[in-house]
């Protein structure tokens, strides 16, 4: 109990002022920072930026054709775990519940068997990844700590919250408390590493989508 | 049996004598062993073993010892169905010394304390409810001008075990709650010298406190405790995992308040506050008032008073799976430095950058050959 009174109570409050520091050191140095200014005229088919930008994050959102055949499992498995996450995270009740409690906003969730079952899927997607990164040679090369890093701390809460819901290994206060735990340490990383993209992700899209449409590239 | 025929077998020694004495049938000493048995989850052949501890046994001593503590756990102990504490008392143990019970006062009471410890020393149980204040020399609470402290490790000194009951005994409980002004402590952290068994609750199941002596009394051994000093028997198992309203929980059908039609229909109470996930304890298998109902089934959730600290786990009615106190208390301030940082390593940067684009290009004028004109 001692275990969950600290992940419930310091434990957590540490790490989310972190994260809230963390997230907006990145996005106002992000902002802020020095741009070199594009003097170049645009080509003669660019488009508005905003169109520009809305057409990359689409377009990133499925691999050209040429690239299907090669990165088909890997895109599609990524969109497993992504959705199977944001199930987790955001339909589960007792997550709902902590973002009640914490913003004052209540939405309707899904039943615990399924959000159980789609944290199996998850698990094992999220397996598969890291089986791929390892795996496969260049991106074995071009992995860095970050990379390896950032999956642990997005694993151990869904394994946690499984084995906690399982009642396996120790007992149930004990396992919730890691899995809190595990929480904390995801959200003290998620600034400095690059699980960011959950912030960036269309961000960085949408500045690329600018950058090519300006050039000329046909998106 | 008559007085006539007790008088010729002589002095009564083991409680099977007194209880064939009482005319309690062996058939009836049977159904207790086995109802005995049965809520300590012991196999059935150890109610014959039960059965036969009891008989062999001779009437236990035992001293109630009450500190700062709400007469609560003495309040649920008298309702015990079985074994009742008219059993207990007159059947199977001595009760020597308790406030509330007993109808010695004053010195005759504390007298009646000394004379059961000279005469049962090494053998008798202290049973003790409240927790122990220890701030200012204990003076915030004394009996017959002694503090709790003394009169405890008075006590326990020459005893065979010790029982610690409700929640404040064994882990401080309500007096021990933030912020504790009178530095309550948990018996065992007194008592170190003893098995001290612990029996929590606000108040304890009546039967895990009638049990568990019995299993004393019957084996003559402290039965298997958790990691908290708890008879497993009573606490090893989650309310949440015996509830009735559990297949609810994995449904995910929610109370959301405590008179709505989900709890009406039996819904599961997590959303309302319920702790029953983290709390050990018997209460959704033997219940209350001789099985009738206990609190998750009476339409609140468990408030988790079988555990330490339950007074401040953050809120009777806070769900489990939020955050302990204000975890945005720091949030604006770490806003505000988040975007300091932010700002200060963007400014250094472009500074950075201008000296080294100014250096650069003084080091291409420097570099420069001279022109025609400035070689004329």
């Amino acid at each position: 109990m001692e275990l969950l009174e600290f992940a419930r109570g310091p434990a957590l409050t540490f790490a989310i002022t972190v994260f809230i520091a963390g997230v907006v050191f990145r996005i106002t140095s992000l902002l802020l920072m020095w741009r070199t200014r594009d003097s170049s005229s645009g080509r003669a088919r660019e488009r508005p930026l905003l169109v520009a930008a809305l057409r990359e994050i689409g377009r990133r959102m499925w691999p050209e054709s040429v690239y299907k055949r090669q990165t088909l499992f890997q895109l599609i498995n990524g969109y497993v775990f992504h959705i199977g996450l944001a199930i987790i995270v955001f339909l589960l009740l007792p997550h709902i519940l902590f973002f009640q409690d914490l913003l004052g906003i209540y939405w309707p969730h899904l039943p615990n068997n399924l959000i159980y079952a789609v944290s199996v899927i998850t698990a094992v997607s999220l397996i598969a990844a890291l089986m791929m990164r390892i795996s496969n040679p260049v991106q074995r090369i071009i992995s860095t700590f970050d990379d390896y890093f950032s999956w642990l701390v997005t694993f151990l809460p869904v394994i946690t919250g499984l084995v906690a819901t399982s009642h396996l290994g120790a007992r149930y206060e004990t396992l919730l408390g890691l899995h809190i735990l595990s929480v904390a340490l995801m959200l003290i990383w998620l600034p400095f590493g690059k699980l960011m993209h959950w912030f960036l992700v269309f961000v960085t899209r949408s500045q690329t989508g600018a950058h090519l449409n300006h050039r000329g590239a046909q998106l | 049996m008559s007085d006539k025929n007790a008088a010729a077998r002589g002095p009564l020694t083991t409680l099977g004598e007194a209880l064939a004495d009482r005319g309690v049938s062996r058939r009836t000493f049977l159904k207790f062993a086995s109802y005995t048995a049965s809520i300590l989850a012991l196999p059935p052949t150890a109610a014959t073993a039960i059965a036969q501890g009891l008989a062999n046994a001779r009437r236990q001593s035992v001293i109630w010892l009450s500190f700062q503590e709400c007469t609560g756990c003495t309040e649920s102990i008298t309702r015990a169905a079985t074994p009742s504490i008219e059993d207990l008392i007159f059947d199977f143990i001595s009760l020597d010394y308790h406030h509330t019970l007993q109808n010695a006062s004053g010195h005759a009471a504390e007298e009646a304390r000394m004379a059961a410890m000279r005469e049962n020393a090494g053998e008798y149980i202290v049973v003790v409810d409240g927790s122990v204040p220890l701030k200012d020399d204990g003076i915030y609470s004394t009996i017959a001008g002694i503090t709790n402290l003394q009169m405890l490790e008075e006590t326990v000194r020459d005893a065979f075990a010790v029982i610690a009951v409700g929640s404040c005994a064994t882990f401080g409980g309500i007096p021990g709650a933030n912020p504790n002004p009178t530095g309550a402590v948990a018996i065992n952290e007194i008592v170190t010298d003893k098995p001290v068994i612990n029996i929590s609750g606000c108040p304890p199941i009546p039967e895990a406190m009638t049990g568990t002596i019995a299993y004393l009394l019957s084996f003559g051994a402290i039965p298997e405790l958790d990691h908290l000093g708890r008879p497993k028997a009573f606490f090893g198992e989650a309310i949440h995992d015996r509830c009735y309203r559990r297949p609810f929980y994995e449904r995910g059908m929610f109370a959301k308040s405590f008179d709505d039609e989900g709890a009406r229909q039996g819904w599961c109470l997590f959303e309302v506050g319920c702790k029953g996930p983290v709390t050990y304890n018997a209460c959704a298998t033997l219940k209350w008032n001789g099985g009738t109902s206990f609190p998750i089934q009476s339409g609140h959730g468990c408030l988790g008073c079988s555990e330490p600290g339950f007074w401040d786990l953050g809120g009777f009615y806070k769900p489990l799976s939020t955050a302990k106190g204000d975890p945005l208390k720091w949030a604006a301030g770490a806003a505000v430095a988040g975007a300091a940082v932010g700002a200060a390593s963007a400014w250094t940067a472009r500074n950075l950058r201008s000296k080294s684009m100014k250096a650069a290009a003084a080091a291409a004028a420097a570099a420069k050959p001279a022109t025609t004109e400035e070689k004329e």
